[in-house]
């Protein structure tokens, strides 16, 4: 079970990290809400949890609890431009169906 | 598939609920849009990478328009209908504006604001404004893939209420949801981080590229007070270009030049200012259109010599602020450059020399004021990020004031302000030799100060004894965060100081304070008439008094029959204002006024005789410099 950055996402987050000063990693979750059952958690980490499953990619420590992990296994974060929009972007190979928006998601 | 950006911890929001909102720094000559992203604040580019957008509008004969650099291309084509730094002339009548007949435009003076005849019809500076707005805002919502939610935009800190209005006014017609103007300065200070620093006082030089503004602020529990501004609408990084053209035209020994050789040689001189921010010797080469050619090389040592006086003309203004601020250079806490002509090194030098500190240069000084606007905005939709909770978006539902002669309510701060708010107003003594002020809180809607709420008292004592009105005493209110109220009296000359603290709303529920709203309005006309009454009241008791101290003590200068009349005349005001007829009151005050001339210009003839008795006309005009 994994859940991976792309190399281009790992650059940004180093850099976010960097900047804002502080934290240890980059958090992965997913929580039941929004319009299609599910919806992605994606924060900085500053405390570390105990059962926090920790990979590691391009040097970037991923966190994910381990009740999201069923839900993400496989997904790789990339980071993405689309017009002058730029951000995160979750391939996730457990999505079934998702909101018109991807903001939210079923599997 | 959504794009997303990383949350503080535990802040991940919920879909389709992240807030986005923006910050605009609508400028003279350039603005910018910023969000933050991630927890940062970053300026949002137009497609082509470019992060300003120049504050030119174009308006088509054909109907249509542009805005940006496609217009600034047009600028010299089609100048008339090409509109540029239209800031100068938001909330302006015509004779507000400097040098209106040097500008390029068919004016239309409205009441009000000046309008703008173009080939695509009268437009006023509001709608120019609002067409550059437009645009920020279709590319915030192109980068942002979303509606937005609201717009902190920044004016200047001198801007008043009827510029800040326009200003709103072309938000609104552009379709932007305003959740509060900022002062530029402010915007500056909160990019750097500090209005979460240490108290103090901070100073914002910004010279751009046309205009120079100098702000002191004072941060006080997270809210910044503008104490003092200055600047000089007509010096900027364009001056710095105008130098090193003069001194390439004197080193190659050229002729006047043809337009076109002027503008290329003044392209030149820009490219080598912006050079030297970062070498030392800048080539300055140009083939004119004459055939001759321009070869110099200008270094930094000489660029600082021809530019020195522009950078000394800065510091005075600075000294200036400072002086009407009532603060030494040591005193100020932290310096922030804003404004692309700050790179330069010699002016970084002469500020961090001025102020015996190093100045915050560590941001982009274009995009500084725009990154504390985008930071602002992300606090006020409720995007919070961390240690800035603190910071709440609320209002004060009734205004605040305190009570003046003849139990008046003066409103200092209006209700629906939105809090942390500081607001200072001037007040001055009401008799000769006063030494104290009593300071009455109140809070309330009402003119007269008992049908509002009596929140606190306290007194200012120890005001040095000077004639009625000669007093300056500065009373400050400052709501925090939290609602809580502090007042402070401060004597301007002595700097004796007193001060209370009160929590507003406490005791009050939102029924009362609908009921104490309702109150107001219903009794509207009631309270304006009683206001009226009680000012002429206060008036003519003023009138009174500084009669009498002047028959004390000059009526020698008077006749028997001439005391006898005035006496008269202070009898009959004294007894009509114990009635409630405003028009009688004021017509005996006329009267009184009336007798009362021939005396008062007795007296000014002889305080001038005595002022100026066995001097020589050099000493007192040695006084007066």
């Amino acid at each position: 079970m994994a859940v991976t950055l792309s190399e281009k996402a790992a650059k940004h987050v180093s850099n976010y990290l960097a900047k804002r000063g502080k934290g240890v990693g980059l958090r992965l979750g997913v929580r039941t809400s929004g319009c299609s059952g599910m919806a992605y958690k994606l924060e900085f980490v500053d405390e570390v949890v105990p059962e926090d499953m920790v990979f590691e990619s391009y040097g970037i420590k991923v966190f994910v609890d381990p009740k999201s992990l069923p839900y993400l296994d496989g997904t790789q974060l990339d980071y993405a431009r689309e017009g002058l929009n730029e951000g995160f972007k979750f391939n996730n190979p457990n999505v079934k169906d998702q909101c018109g928006c991807g903001e939210s998601f079923n599997v | 598939m959504a794009l997303f950006q990383i949350a503080e911890p535990g802040e991940s929001a919920a879909p389709h609920e992240h807030k986005l909102a923006v910050g605009i720094d609508l400028g003279t000559t350039n603005s910018l849009v910023a969000t933050v992203r991630s927890g940062i604040a970053v300026v949002l580019n137009d497609e082509h990478g470019r992060p300003l957008l120049p504050s030119v509008v174009r308006y088509h004969p054909e109907g249509g328009l542009e805005v940006g650099y496609d217009a600034q291309m047009r600028q010299a084509a089609d100048p008339k209908n090409t509109i540029s730094s239209v800031k100068r002339f938001m909330g302006r009548g015509a004779k507000d504006i400097a040098h209106l007949e040097s500008i390029p435009y068919d004016f239309v003076d409205a009441p009000g604001m000046v309008k703008l005849k173009t080939c695509a019809g009268v437009k006023s500076p509001v709608e120019v404004s609002a067409e550059i707005l437009k645009c920020l805002k279709a590319r915030a919502e192109a980068a942002l893939g979303g509606d937005l939610v609201g717009a902190v935009i920044t004016v200047p800190a001198y801007f008043d209420d009827a510029q800040r209005q326009a200003t709103k006014d072309a938000a609104k017609l552009a379709g932007l949801n305003v959740l509060r103007l900022l002062n530029e300065p402010t915007a500056a200070a909160i990019a750097y981080g500090l209005d979460n620093a240490a108290e103090g006082i901070y100073a914002v030089y910004d010279l751009g590229g046309g205009t120079f503004d100098i702000s002191i602020l004072k941060l006080t529990k997270g809210v910044f007070e503008v104490l003092a501004t200055g600047g000089d609408s007509a010096l900027g990084g364009d001056d710095f270009d105008q130098r090193i053209f003069c001194w390439s035209i004197e080193e190659a020994g050229l002729q006047p030049l043809s337009p076109h050789d002027a503008r290329l040689l003044m392209t030149r001189a820009r490219e080598a200012k912006e050079f030297l921010t970062y070498h030392p010797e800048a080539p300055i080469t140009a083939r004119l259109s004459t055939g001759e050619v321009v070869d110099a090389r200008l270094d930094v040592d000489t660029f600082a010599d021809i530019t020195r006086n522009l950078v000394s003309k800065t510091l005075q203004a600075v000294k200036k602020a400072l002086r009407d601020a009532g603060l030494r250079p040591e005193e100020v806490k932290g310096v922030v450059m804003v404004g692309g002509a700050t790179r330069m090194p010699q002016v970084q030098k002469a500020v961090g020399d001025f102020f015996r500190q190093e100045p915050l240069t560590n941001l982009d000084p274009d995009k500084v004021v725009a990154l504390g606007a985008a930071t602002q905005a992300n606090l006020l939709v409720g995007n919070k990020t961390g240690q800035d909770d603190w910071l709440l978006l609320d209002v004060i539902p009734l205004s605040l004031g305190l009570e003046t002669m003849g139990g008046l309510t003066e409103k200092v701060i209006p209700r629906n302000s939105t809090i942390p708010a500081a607001r200072a107003q001037e007040f001055t003594t009401f008799k000769d030799g006063q030494t104290a002020m009593a300071i009455h809180v109140v809070q309330g809607e009402r003119e007269l100060v008992s049908d509002c709420r009596s929140l606190a008292r306290f007194e200012l004592r120890g005001i040095p004894p000077m004639v009625a009105g000669a007093a300056r005493i500065r009373v400050t209110f400052q709501v925090d965060a939290d609602g809580l109220l502090s007042v402070t009296a401060r004597e301007q000359t002595t700097g004796v100081e007193a001060s209370v603290t009160v929590k507003p709303s406490y005791g009050l529920s939102d029924g009362e304070i609908a009921g104490m709203l309702q109150d107001s309005m219903a009794h509207a006309k009631d309270d304006a008439f009683q206001r009226a009454l009680k000012e002429a009241q206060v008036e003519a008791q003023r009138m009174i008094e500084a009669t009498q101290a002047a028959l004390k003590e000059d009526s020698h200068l008077l006749a028997a029959d001439e005391i006898a009349r005035i006496e008269a005349a202070i009898a009959k005001l004294a007894l009509t204002m114990e009635g409630d007829n405003r028009r009688i009151i004021n017509l005996a005050m006329d009267d009184l006024g009336f007798e009362t001339q021939e005396f008062a210009h007795r007296r000014m003839d002889q305080s001038i005789k005595r002022a100026l008795a066995g001097r020589k006309v050099a000493e007192i005009k040695m006084e007066d410099e």
